[in-house]
């Protein structure tokens, strides 16, 4: 059997991991139920009208995604530190101070967003209401509060490290989180130039969400592999530099694909065309990594002859599995689609983008860091070998289920604006309507609000399940 | 016992990974220099002297602005002041904003930092899409200054009852609602006369920024209903 480090019990940093991952299963709850009122607009454009706009909605569906990410990501860091360092967190009553600024900051947030909407066109907006920034839309004090909370979370990570064992995982993670902490920085300054605006803001969403976002997940996914089939460290620690290369190599320099039309000079479009396209390399890579692992440690069990499955945390697992192969399809294929100026051109700006938008953030994100939360529910209860209830598996197909369903769907639209709104009518407001109001687009957009409706029913479940799996008599303990 | 090899070596790895890592970075951050000097904002004299800038300077406004085919660049750039016939722009035409063609940079920089302070504040980037980025429920605004519904023989214009198309985009965003084009509306951001004006400077020194051919074919398709 794989581990013997699982349990929870009595560590400050596996605690405070469990509220982070708490928090952010609400706002993942959060994040969906304010993603339906969205799609319900699109089919039903009266829906709450001039009370929770669109543009509110928006707004607060994907901030809860976000920030449930980054919730989560900090919680599995806090949960692996003592197993990887062999010490108690340094730093851990600080990191449960910053915890609540964090919650709180939050909460006050999101009730500003809700209540005040928009402000006049003033700096005063921008400090405190929001600064209208797709993705990166908190005000500028909860900004200073955000990079406060992330050097507190980074100092705790740096000095753990670097007092206990220092294994590649946590080396990888050190380098990492702080370039995701000093990345933020460069979308907090205000300009009239929009191009500069643009450039900046890029540096933020995209060396987060195509380069140390990805890292970070080759990282935990290299430490659930250790602790839930027990593949060999030195194997998985290699695998995971390579990585790093491959990622970093690509992904950063791949940031080129968004500097094709915002004023930026043309040389854009071949660094852009070039880096992105290898992007989806390093992704192929993980997912055979993870198959080849979990094949390779379950031959070497089978051959002692005691046939008894590897995984110790098989709802885990399965989210990890589903990690790799959704990272290379959302992000990889549905990524690379667009990618290329000469496709881009038509597709910038379209349906086609929240496409691949929806099945990325899902795949490479969203799937490892539920898979983290049942770790976190395995430790914390002392389980040895934790299975599926029929609430994991239902939550697992719905939402697998209606994530792909939305991005299909939202793909068939996106081709209609490609076709009828951009190369047929010239990307005009005239052009624009023709496209939104074409029957399969139309249907597009009925097919998407179904399958959110069916992947908040697998939220449910999901959170049914993480609530009430830890006792539920059918583990092994 | 075989000797190990490099490629099995993690260290090897680790390394790779930071010389890779570190290359990237810093031909990321040479490229940054290079880009920050071609899309900082020009100046008035720019405009004044025939410098093309590929984020030209607010006083824009002052100017007639087009988007047209360039046959050296091999897709359509903004033309600002009319067309030299050598693909370049000429600087010379102007063309009345609210009344006026004189503005000078500090008027006009003022009105662009309203306007763009107002693109944030109202949330525009989270209907609309904005260089192509943003969210898709609204038409994208890049060039919306050159949309022909705003022109003086387009709907959107006619529908004001105002006689120019700043005058209509203004009164539009002043009172989105009760000019309904369809189902999909866009509400009452409590947009005011004077935030109204500065968006509209926002737009129209939007629509001549050299955005590579983005998008293509913009407002040269008119007259087509449902593709037809």
């Amino acid at each position: 059997m794989a581990n013997n480090h699982l349990t929870g019990i009595g560590s400050e940093s596996k605690q405070l991991a469990t509220w982070y991952f708490t928090f952010a299963a609400i706002l993942f709850g959060a994040q969906l139920l304010f993603g339906l009122v969205a799609a319900i607009q699109y089919v039903m454009p009266g829906f709450l009208f001039e009370l929770l706009d669109f543009s509110v909605a928006r707004m607060l569906h994907i901030n809860a995604l976000v920030v449930w990410m980054v919730f989560a990501m900090f919680g599995s860091v806090y949960w692996l530190l003592p197993d990887e360092t062999g010490i108690e967190t340094i730093g851990i009553k600080i990191g449960k101070l910053l915890y609540w600024v964090f919650v709180a900051a939050i909460v006050v947030v999101v009730l500003v967003y809700l209540f005040v909407q928009v402000g006049p066109a003033d700096e005063t907006s921008i400090w405190f209401i929001h600064e209208g920034r797709e993705y990166i839309e908190a005000p500028r004090w909860a900004d200073f509060g955000i990079v406060v909370v992330a050097l507190g979370f980074v100092a705790n990570l740096f000095l753990t490290g670097t007092a206990g064992n220092r294994s590649g995982i946590v080396t990888v993670l050190m380098a990492d989180m702080i370039a995701f902490a000093g990345l933020y920085l460069a979308g907090m300054f205000f300009t009239d130039n929009i191009s500069v605006d643009q450039y900046w803001w890029w540096w933020v969403i995209h060396l987060w969400v195509e380069a140390t976002w990805e890292v970070y997940v080759g990282a935990i996914a290299a430490y659930g592999l250790i602790t839930m089939i027990g593949a060999h460290r030195k194997v998985v620690e290699m695998w995971l530099w390579i990585e790093v290369a491959m990622l970093f190599g690509s992904g950063i320099l791949g940031i080129g694909h968004h500097y094709f039309w915002i004023g930026t000079p043309e040389y854009w479009w071949e660094i852009g065309a070039l880096f992105s396209a290898l992007e989806p390399l390093p992704l192929v890579a993980m997912f055979i990594h993870v198959l080849y692992d979990w094949g390779k440690t379950q031959g070497a069990q089978d051959a002692t002859g005691v046939e008894v499955s590897v995984i110790n945390n098989k709802p885990a697992f399965t989210w990890f599995v589903l990690n790799a192969f959704g990272n290379f399809l959302g992000a990889g294929i549905w990524g690379f689609f667009h990618t290329l100026p000469q496709v881009n051109l038509y597709t910038h700006g379209t349906q086609f983008t929240s496409a691949h938008g929806h099945l990325a953030f899902f795949g490479a994100y969203a799937t490892i860091l539920i898979g983290m939360m049942y770790i976190a529910v395995q430790g914390t209860n002392g389980i040895k070998v934790m299975k599926h209830t029929k609430s994991s598996l239902w939550a697992v197909s719905m939402i697998c289920g209606g994530v792909m369903g939305m991005t299909v769907a939202l793909t068939v639209a996106g081709y209609v604006q490609v076709l009828v709104s951009r190369a047929q009518m010239g990307a005009t407001w005239a052009g624009y309507f023709d496209g939104q109001s074409g029957m399969w687009f139309a249907q597009a957009m009925d097919w998407r609000l179904v399958m959110g409706a069916v992947t908040f029913l697998g939220f449910l479940f999901l959170a049914k399940d993480l609530l009430s799996t830890g006792k539920n008599p059918v583990h092994e303990r | 016992m075989a000797k190990t090899s490099v490629w099995s070596d993690n260290r090897f790895w680790q390394r790779s990974a930071g010389w890779i890592t570190g290359f990237a970075a810093v031909l990321l951050i040479w490229l940054t220099f290079d880009t920050a000097g071609q899309i900082a904002m020009g100046t008035d004299e720019d405009l004044k002297n025939g410098v093309t800038k590929r984020v030209p300077g607010p006083t824009v406004i002052n100017y007639k602005i087009t988007y047209e085919m360039s046959d050296k660049r091999g897709h359509e750039v903004p033309y600002i002041g009319g067309n030299d016939g050598k693909g370049g722009s000429l600087f010379q035409e102007k063309q009345k904003f609210f009344g006026r063609d004189d503005y000078s940079e500090e008027e006009a920089a003022a009105l662009l930092h309203l306007g763009k302070l107002g693109s944030q504040t109202k949330n525009c980037m989270n209907c609309h899409t904005l260089l192509g980025n943003g969210a898709y429920y609204a038409p994208d605004l890049t060039k919306a200054w050159l949309d022909p519904a705003w022109q003086d023989d387009g709907t959107m214009q006619a529908m004001t009852g105002k006689s120019t198309k700043e005058e209509a985009m203004a009164e539009f965003l002043q009172h989105p609602s009760t000019y309904p084009t369809h189902a999909r509306m866009m509400p009452d951001l409590g947009i005011t006369a004077e935030e109204a004006k500065g968006l509209v400077a926002f737009l129209k020194h939007m629509s001549s920024i050299d955005t590579n051919g983005f998008p293509r074919n913009f407002g040269k398709i008119r007259g087509a209903v449902n593709g037809k």
